[in-house]
């Protein structure tokens, strides 16, 4: 079986594509880059069909002219699965722009936590000190309301704020 | 009883619980109704899985050709030893979570639904959902059934962890569906390449075909599948996400998640790896993966101050046991790892249900806030020492006897790299013992903080009061740490099954026979 070349060129440009959006912080971009990626992943699947051939109805063409039925049922099965992923990320890129106004995949608490220790050069990380010391040691984990804000824009928490 | 009637109890631990979520949603108003169906299909599915794996232990494999289509152009359901085992213990953990979480809706007076603590009326349908998805993943014997699997299980975990929609779950929502979804992507794109190569996706034809194939094409194919499924089983390199996505869903959204979708990565793996790939030429990769997932897991697991935080570092680092015994591809490795499986299901799903009953206790699970629950609520310290000694490997419980278990394999296999392996074990079982003993001491035994620290903020940014612990989510969770009790009691009957398991996956004729009894096509 010799593959198609214009088809195995789309589906390299698809992958390469949406890689590159699927490393960047936006949703949005992020969303592009899994359905560039799925619709490669999908277009394999007409190439693993190898060359089109006539339908594959018994008593409409001969067996040796029929295209590979079962490739094309599974990409059927996969392009919907994509669809219904596609769109719970659109309604959570929305949702998450409803709460903060803003697109971009946030820190995780870990590096904000980090973050804010480096700042602080606070190099203590002792479980008992703050009972030794008593209440002068500053708060060390962010909750995890202050975390997502650490990481957002100046002014975003009156938007979030009404977006409850 | 002949064979056949076994054969027809194969399909329903799909059908049923899809049947039960379509229920629950036509009566999402009556809650009592919801919870009743529910209820009554995972009591269902425990009862048919028990019955499975009686049958597939006496019979061998039990197949189905769905829709009476026959085998390599249909799709087959295999029900074997291995997929038995899986199923029961993955249907008494969800019927486990879903009874605390009915007790915790009805403790909560059914209200507080804003912040997705009290279950909406969206979550009986979705557990049932996932539930099914992690059936079909272990039933299927077909590689795309496999795929399709996956997705309707992520699916229905996708709503569950983001329910309610705060803030902090969108946010690790996020992260977690898009690394899930790359991982789908790359498990399809193996999919559509193992198609390429043998015009097959059915397992069973796929272990002949797979063989014949030259030893580069199989390595891609091996790897590519390998690298789909440690995604979703979070071995590290692979496991970032999980830490971060699974502590901000409510307790029992955690407790199943870390239960059985981490080990349905597993299970994939154990599949493919013994019935597709059984050569191991990957078995030293596997075991390097296996001892940085154990160290590096249980490290990070050591410096979290969130109890949460900590179990899904622990989680991370335990299924570095698992992959342990797949890696060293012996019978007694395999045996074990199954053991191991089934073990850490149960536990960490205690151990994450019991964080919620300490969260309700006291409106946190960060250590800095927490503090005298040995006085304060001594039933609680008792739910949480038993499978916290457990996780960790103190005989003579179950973690214990799976972690024997591995290393007698590893001692078996006499390899240098196995000895470092078992030297990684143990070090990571102590230092699981030491991040219990963290949440022990500073949880339990140490003196509360001051009156004024003992108000915090919660998800509403509204103040807590300690709460009471009510028998409905108690109950069940006293039922979880016996389970995890039990599987002591019944070691030696367990390890007999699963040394069977593993002959049986190690030598891959039984399943390929029960697909093909007339030879493979």
């Amino acid at each position: 079986m010799s593959p198609n070349l214009v088809l195995v060129g789309t589906i390299g440009i698809l992958f390469a594509t949406g890689v590159y959006l699927l490393l960047s912080r936006s949703i949005s971009r992020a969303l592009l880059g899994v359905v560039l990626v799925g619709n490669g992943a999908n277009l394999m699947f007409l190439v693993a069909a190898g060359p089109a051939g006539r339908a594959p109805i018994v008593g409409l063409a001969r067996e040796e002219d029929m295209t590979d039925p079962l490739p094309q049922a599974m990409v059927l099965t996969a392009i919907v699965i994509t669809l219904g992923m596609t769109a719970f990320i659109l309604a959570m890129a929305h949702r998450s722009w409803q709460l903060s106004r803003s697109d971009t995949v946030e820190d995780d608490v870990e590096d904000v936590r980090i973050l804010k220790k480096a700042e602080a050069d606070d190099l203590t990380d002792s479980d008992f000190i703050e009972h030794v010391l008593g209440d002068d040691i500053p708060e060390q984990l962010p909750s995890e309301g202050t975390s997502s804000e650490a990481s957002q824009a100046p002014g975003s928490q009156p938007a979030r704020e009404a977006g409850r | 009883m002949n064979i056949l009637s076994w054969q027809t109890l194969v399909p329903l631990p799909v059908v049923l619980p899809l049947v039960g979520a379509g229920i629950t949603v036509a009566v999402a108003r009556r809650r009592t109704l919801q919870r009743v169906v529910t209820a009554g299909v995972l009591i269902a599915m425990v009862a048919i899985a028990a019955a499975l794996l009686v049958g597939a232990d006496r019979f061998g494999p039990l197949v189905v050709e769905a829709g009476g289509w026959p085998a390599p152009m249909g799709i087959v359901l295999v029900v074997d030893r291995l997929a038995g085992l899986m199923l029961l213990v993955s249907a008494i953990v969800t019927l486990g979570v879903l009874l605390y979480s009915i007790g915790q809706g009805r403790a909560s007076g059914d209200t507080d639904e804003s912040d997705g603590e009290a279950p909406l009326p969206i979550f009986h349908p979705t557990m049932l959902v996932l539930a099914a998805g992690v059936s079909i993943t272990f039933i299927s014997g077909d590689l795309f059934n496999l795929y399709v699997g996956f997705e309707v299980l992520l699916a229905a975990s996708f709503v569950l962890l983001t329910l309610g929609g705060t803030a902090p779950r969108i946010r690790s929502g996020i992260t977690y569906v898009v690394v899930s979804l790359l991982s789908s992507v790359i498990f399809l794109v193996a999919i559509a390449l193992v198609y390429t190569a043998t015009c097959t996706v059915n397992l069973a034809q796929l272990a002949g075909r797979l063989d014949a194939l030259p030893e580069g094409t199989r390595l891609v194919l091996q790897l590519m599948l390998l690298i789909g499924f440690a995604v979703k089983a979070a071995i590290f390199p692979m496991s970032g996400w999980l830490p971060d996505s699974y502590p901000t869903a409510p307790a029992p959204v955690t407790a199943v998640f870390a239960g059985l979708l981490t080990k349905v990565g597993v299970y994939a793996i154990i599949r493919t790896q013994t019935l597709l790939f059984p050569d191991g030429r990957l078995e030293s990769l596997l075991l390097w993966a296996a001892l940085l997932t154990m160290i590096i897991g249980i490290l990070g697991a050591v410096a979290q101050d969130d109890i949460k935080r900590m179990l899904s570092f622990t989680l991370v680092s335990h299924i570095g046991f698992m992959i342990f015994g797949i890696a060293l591809g012996s019978r007694a490795g395999m045996s074990a790892a199954i053991v191991y499986v089934a073990h850490h299901i149960t536990i960490q799903t205690t151990l994450f249900l019991v964080a919620g009953l300490i969260e309700r206790r006291s409106g946190s699970t960060s250590l800095t806030d927490l503090g005298g629950l040995l006085r304060t609520a001594p039933a609680l310290a008792v739910l949480f020492f038993v499978p916290a000694m457990n996780l960790a490997g103190i005989p003579p419980f179950s973690g214990f006897l799976g972690k024997v278990g591995l290393l007698e394999a590893g001692a078996d296999a006499g390899t240098w790299l196995a000895y470092v392996l078992i030297g990684g074990s143990v070090v990571t079982s102590l230092l699981t013992l030491y991040a219990m003993s963290r949440v022990w001491g500073r949880a339990f035994w140490q003196p509360a903080p001051k009156a004024s620290e003992l108000t915090f903020a919660g998800d509403t940014g509204e103040e807590v009061e300690p709460g009471t612990l009510p028998a409905g989510m108690v109950g069940p969770t006293t039922l979880l740490v016996l389970v995890g009790l039990a599987i002591t009691i019944v070691a030696g009957p367990l390890f007999g099954l699963t040394n069977r398991a593993a002959t049986d996956l190690l030598e891959r004729t039984p399943y390929i026979q029960a697909v093909f009894p007339g030879g493979v096509p």
